[in-house]
């Protein structure tokens, strides 16, 4: 335990926090940052003390002097001002200083609103910048579909660094250029399309400004739903209709948000709304078919799942050597897509070229994932635009629609039924327990009277299970998180992994964290409470496994005669590709 | 070649080596040797200066030419010619030194040679053009001791630089080299730290901080892994103490690293040197080769249970590498970047172990300290300031070159007697000192005693040793422009009041020397510098306003003519004036075929005009002009 006096007064704490830590616990001390960062629930500190926001006055030792308080540890005895004249004139200034290299577009910006340099800003009530001079000039890269990097506006604060290298351990972005010039960037200035990006958009998630932002779709969207030759129908991913809810100021538990998220699209002007859920519910036929294949049959094992585009990116990159492990299954966005353009088209008796597909996705990669080139059909995408959870919400807000105020109602049919077993695809771990509550009942033709695999919920980077299909053992692990993902495949890689089913997401948490969802600001209970209200959207599904989901069943009857068939190879799996980069 | 094990083999090898320095060093033991020797003229050696500066002047062909003349004419048993570190003296290089006679001969040339050999080290005949000129007096100083240059100065850092071959660790040994460590080695470690503590030695390269309990904090930590770092990443303009003993004497520093390292427990030292110093690095391989061969380095070092390595690593020649933390990144591999302190590295450093990072004038202070004892060193100095410290005087000065004078000489004395005044007999403005962390001390302060804490008092500081003296014909504001874009440019850009704030300091001030700066121009500076100084990260940036800061405080009123009046009195700022011919002229025509731009209207026996749009103020007709015809207003 450390003594400590905070302006004035004395304050016991654990010696082991910064003076920023010690004083969150005070009610009547706020201290302002900004390229401070805590991940709490994924146990990642950014405290690199760059941006100067968080000066406080310290004496320590006998010596006075202005220190970060984030990133410098209590020491006992010190004696601790927070709100002089000085320390609130010094900040102003580092404040004013870093404006005065930023550019003036708040209006048209897409973080205004959302950005913390601007909320800063309105917190110290800036009304003018008493340094004036050159600013920085980079141009703008959008060469992916996926994420837009917008150096002029970087303040480097190094948080997507961190969430790049530390977080995901992808290793993109890294400081460029000294001085004035320097940003955040890929080695060289390269275009993000040709880097080991994998878009997972991390980054993104992190970054206080517009320096990192996706690229939107909206303006495309808007064209085609007003286009009379086009029908143009959409999908929801499962983890949209948790993060959605913070942007409407709806609870998160409530049950009637995703009728409501229904109804809105449907004011939108979409032709037809559809889940996403329904074709997780489709991947879970062919991949646990797959797995009990490989596993019965003695094919190579582990299988790793797919429906994560980021993670495919990571595994093209950095391990060529096991692009053979995954499943083949493609993503529930991509089948999702083949089957509209195909079995959908045929059914409603459209051509395919006028069938637009739009995604509402909490990621970035389903971004890069729907520009493929294997996801095209004579040269026609399966899924058109891609948009995210905030994209969403932007074009909600612009038509005047708040979710808030209207009716739930259903998703239309065939592609808009779904399980329990879909929604949890949302989560880290959902993907596993889902296919689990299918494959026990199809290795053992018995009904599987406990579906909750609780081993593998929550937000722990690396879950590990063992579960007992009557007497043979499926050893499992789930991993969320890049970082933890590189973990494994290293085991793997060296052979001292003894995994049956491996289950990885991108981005920590899964897909209620994905790059594409509404800004958390670092609080990561939000994170948590996505989790619950995934689960809680499950529990109350009427059907919780997905062979059991009606319209599926029909699917196969219909169209893809059974799990694994030649039509089904055809239209939902895919292959993978050697990426690395030299 | 004998390997040194024991403490017995190398004092052993000083006894046998005791005659390799004999015509060089006054060595009692080797005074008769040295007396038959001038009388009889049997022996001489000629040092060929090899420090960098000489050697871009051709000191290497030079030294080649004359082994091999001297070879040629069979006088190679006589006559003995060695390549060695910097004589301090680099304005007047290449330099060349004859023993036992101590003649000095400067600016010499590879034409000389056959000359030279055969008049002067033949027949004995004095070559009056080779010896020094006193600027001055015009007199010609043969003696090396008796040029004004040497007199005051006091050499512990650079003692061996210019005496010994620094490609021969025989010479080294010669001079009593590696006996400190050998007495170290037969002590504690805590004892060798309390020897440092006591001398009172700080921290050569900028900050001052007091070595002995920088070790003192390493030593105490725990852990075995531990790493002594030397930092040769000198960096400050026209410094080049540090590259000049790494050429002159490497063995000295390496031997402190290894007394280093066995003071707080470490086994292996890195030397972060820039790439940019091929000479330096080259002697350090050398150097450190054979101290392997002889195994000085290594395992069970003079038979005792230390061991102990040195790791070269080469820095791309970033400014902030010299910032303790940001040098230990670039050893890692990473972006040279500094981190918060604390920790500071003596507590979690190189690979997050215990690290102690010195600079390379700090080691070179290490041996002799142990050898004469804390007490001798603590004698030299002031108070606070113990020692002496070696500056690389530059700018306005008749002499410039390295010197090393005892910390408490005044800059007086360095200026004038060392220096020999000021070029032209100019007026003395100020003395810039610490490089771009430092600032300007104005004239009227050259009686201060230099140290640690004079200098910061009067807003410079002692740096790493960097000293530019400052003429009447420089513009103040021009001077604190130029140490403000060096910053800007070295930077490492990652924390906001510096990347940003010493972006816009300069632009201020080029908007003052320019002639459009705002009223508020200078307050708007010294807001920026106080908040930049105190909000920035590394030592770069918190004393990177230092130049600005200290002019607007002795020279404000320059800065007041530029703003307000749009003049500049030292006629540097182009922007603030105009070249203008008067009725002095004589239509002689000479300006007018010397003008680069033509911007000269004239014709013969008719008063010239000069054409302010062509005109680019270089000022070649100002200097031309025979008949003061030229005004600058």
């Amino acid at each position: 335990m450390a003594k400590i006096y905070v302006n004035g007064q004395a304050v016991e704490c654990q010696d082991n926090l910064t003076i920023l830590e010690a004083t969150q616990q005070l009610e009547d001390v706020y201290i302002p940052t900004l390229c401070h960062l805590d991940l709490e629930a994924f146990n990642i500190e950014h405290h690199i003390g760059s941006c100067r926001i968080c000066m406080v006055d310290v004496e320590v030792d006998g010596r006075r002097k202005m220190l970060p308080s984030c990133a410098t540890p209590v020491k006992d005895g010190m004696i601790i001002y927070t709100n002089t004249p000085e320390i609130i004139h010094t900040r102003r200034t580092v404040l004013e200083l870093i404006l005065s290299d930023h550019p003036f577009e708040c209006l048209t910006c897409l973080k205004n609103g959302n950005c913390e340099l601007q909320s800063l800003s309105k917190e110290f009530g800036i009304t003018k910048i008493s340094y004036q001079g050159k600013k920085k000039n980079y141009p703008i890269d959008v060469s992916s579909k996926a994420i837009k990097r917008e150096l002029n506006k970087c303040i480097m604060c190094r948080r997507c660094e961190t969430a790049c290298n530390i977080l995901q351990t992808v290793g993109t972005l890294s400081g460029y250029k000294r001085g004035f010039d320097a940003v955040v960037a890929p080695a060289n200035l390269k275009p993000l399309v040709e880097t080991n990006c994998t878009f997972c958009g991390q980054c993104v998630n992190v970054c206080p400004t517009a320096a990192l932002t996706e690229i939107s779709y909206i303006n495309d969207v808007w064209k085609a739903i007003n286009d009379p030759n086009k029908k143009v129908i959409v999908q929801t991913a499962p983890a949209v209709r948790v993060g959605i809810c913070e942007e409407f100021c709806l609870d998160h538990f409530d049950p009637s948000n995703t009728g409501k998220l229904v109804t809105g699209l449907r004011m939108l002007g979409f032709d037809a709304v559809f889940d996403t859920n329904f074709s997780a519910d489709l991947t879970i036929m062919e991949e646990a078919n797959e797995f009990i294949q490989r596993f019965t049959k003695g094919g190579r094992l582990p299988l790793l799942t797919s429906c994560c585009p980021g993670w495919i990116n990571f595994l093209e990159h950095n391990f060529p050597d096991l692009i053979d492990i995954p499943s083949t299954c493609k993503s529930p966005q991509q089948m999702f897509g083949a089957i509209a353009k195909t079995y959908y088209a045929n059914k409603i008796g459209i051509a395919p070229k006028d069938l637009i597909v739009v995604s509402i996705m909490p990621c970035l990669a389903k971004k890069y994932e729907a520009g493929r080139e294997e996801f095209k059909r004579n040269n026609i995408p399966d899924v058109d635009y891609v948009l995210t959870t905030r994209e969403l919400a932007t074009m909600f807000k612009e038509a005047g629609i708040n979710l808030h105020k209207l009716k739930p109602s259903e998703y239309d049919s065939p592609l808009g039924i779904s399980t329990g077993a879909a929604v949890i695809f949302g989560v880290t771990g959902g993907v596993v327990e889902a296919a689990l509550r299918t494959a026990y009942e199809w290795i053992t033709n018995e009904k599987l009277e406990e579906i909750n695999f609780t081993q593998v919920r929550g937000l722990d980077g690396v879950k590990e299970a063992t579960v007992d299909i009557k007497g043979t053992k499926v050893n499992i692990a789930v991993t969320s998180g890049l970082g933890n993902a590189r973990k494994i495949l290293e085991k793997i890689e060296d052979g001292t992994a003894n995994y049956h089913l491996i289950e990885i997401m991108a981005c920590p948490g899964g897909c209620i964290n994905g790059g594409g969802q509404p800004y958390i600001h670092g609080d990561t209970n939000k994170i948590l409470q996505r989790l619950n209200a995934i689960y809680t959207i499950d529990e109350k599904s009427k059907i919780r496994k997905s062979h059991e989901n009606p319209d599926i069943i029909k699917l196969y009857q219909e169209f893809l005669g059974e799990p694994g068939s030649h039509k089904a190879h055809e239209l939902l799996h895919t292959n993978y590709f050697n990426r690395e980069m030299v | 070649m004998k390997k040194i094990k024991t403490k017995e083999d190398l004092f052993q090898l000083y006894e046998r080596n005791k005659t390799l320095l004999a015509l060089r060093t006054a060595d009692e033991r080797v005074k008769e040797d040295v007396e038959k020797a001038k009388k009889n003229k049997t022996q001489r050696e000629i040092l060929v200066c090899g420090d960098t500066g000489c050697a871009s002047a051709k000191s290497k062909v030079i030294f080649n030419y004359l082994k091999k003349e001297i070879e040629n004419r069979g006088l190679d048993d006589k006559i003995k010619v060695i390549q060695t570190g910097c004589f301090g003296l680099c304005e007047k290089g290449p330099v060349l030194m004859s023993f036992p006679e101590e003649n000095f001969y400067v600016e010499f040339k590879p034409e000389y040679i056959k000359n030279f050999v055969e008049e002067h080290l033949i027949n004995g005949k004095d070559l009056d053009r080779l010896y020094y000129t006193d600027p001055i007096t015009k007199r010609k100083i043969p003696k090396r001791s008796e040029i004004p240059f040497y007199k005051k100065q006091f050499k512990i850092a650079l003692r061996n630089v210019g005496v010994i071959d620094p490609s021969q660790l025989d010479e080294y040994i010669a001079v009593k080299g590696y006996q400190a460590l050998a007495k170290c080695l037969s002590m504690s470690p805590m004892d060798v730290i309390n020897i440092i503590k006591k001398s009172g030695l700080r921290g050569r390269g900028g900050g001052g901080f007091p070595t002995g309990i920088k070790w003192e904090v390493c030593n105490k930590m725990p852990g075995d892994d531990k790493f002594i770092i030397c930092n040769a990443d000198e960096g400050d303009p026209g410094a080049f103490m540090d590259r000049s003993i790494l050429e002159g004497d490497p063995f000295s520093v390496l031997e402190a690293m290894a007394i280093g390292g066995y003071a707080i427990g470490a086994n292996k030292g890195v030397i972060y040197i820039r790439a940019e110093y091929p000479s330096a690095i080259t002697r350090l391989q050398v150097a450190i080769k054979q101290l392997r061969e002889r195994e000085l380095l290594g395992k069970n070092i003079l038979g005792n249970d230390f061991s102990f390595d040195i790791e070269l690593k080469y820095g791309a020649g970033a400014f902030v590498c010299g910032e303790e933390t940001a040098l230990i990144a670039s050893v890692q591999g990473r972006r040279g970047e500094p981190t918060t302190k604390p920790p500071f590295p003596a507590e979690k450093g190189l690979w997050e172990k215990p690290t102690v990072v010195n600079n390379v004038e700090t080691f070179a202070n290490i041996p002799p300290i142990i050898l004469n004892g804390p007490e001798w060193f603590a004698s030299i100095g002031t108070e606070k300031s113990k020692g002496t410290k070696v500056f690389a005087l530059a700018g306005k000065i008749n002499y410039g070159g390295l010197i090393e004078v005892p910390m408490g000489t005044t800059l007086r004395e360095i200026i004038y007697d060392i220096g020999g005044g000021l070029k032209n007999g100019k007026q003395l403005k100020a003395v810039q000192t610490g490089g771009p962390s430092g600032g300007c001390i104005p004239a009227e302060y050259i009686d201060t005693p230099i140290t640690y804490e004079s200098l910061t008092e009067s807003g410079s500081m002692m740096g790493s040793g960097g000293m530019i003296v400052i003429d009447e014909d420089n513009c103040m504001v021009d001077v604190a422009k130029y140490y403000l874009e060096f910053t800007t440019h070295e930077s490492c850009g990652k924390c906001a009041p510096c990347r940003i704030g010493t972006k816009r300091m300069p632009e201020i001030l080029t908007q003052i020397t320019e002639g459009y700066a705002e009223d508020d121009a200078i307050e708007k500076l010294e807001n920026l510098g106080k908040v930049i100084k105190n909000a920035s990260l590394c030592g770069l940036g918190q004393t990177a306003p230092n130049p600005v800061l200290s002019t607007i405080r002795f020279f404000r009123n320059e800065y007041e003519n530029h703003i307000k009046n749009k003049k500049c009195k030292a006629g540097v700022c182009k922007n603030l004036f105009i070249y203008r011919i008067n009725d002095n002229c004589t239509g002689c025509l000479v300006c007018f075929k010397n003008c680069p731009a033509g911007a000269i209207i004239g014709a013969p026996r008719q008063k010239h005009i000069i054409n302010f749009e062509k005109c680019t103020k270089c000022g070649i007709c100002f200097m031309k002009c025979r008949f003061n015809a030229i005004e600058v207003v």
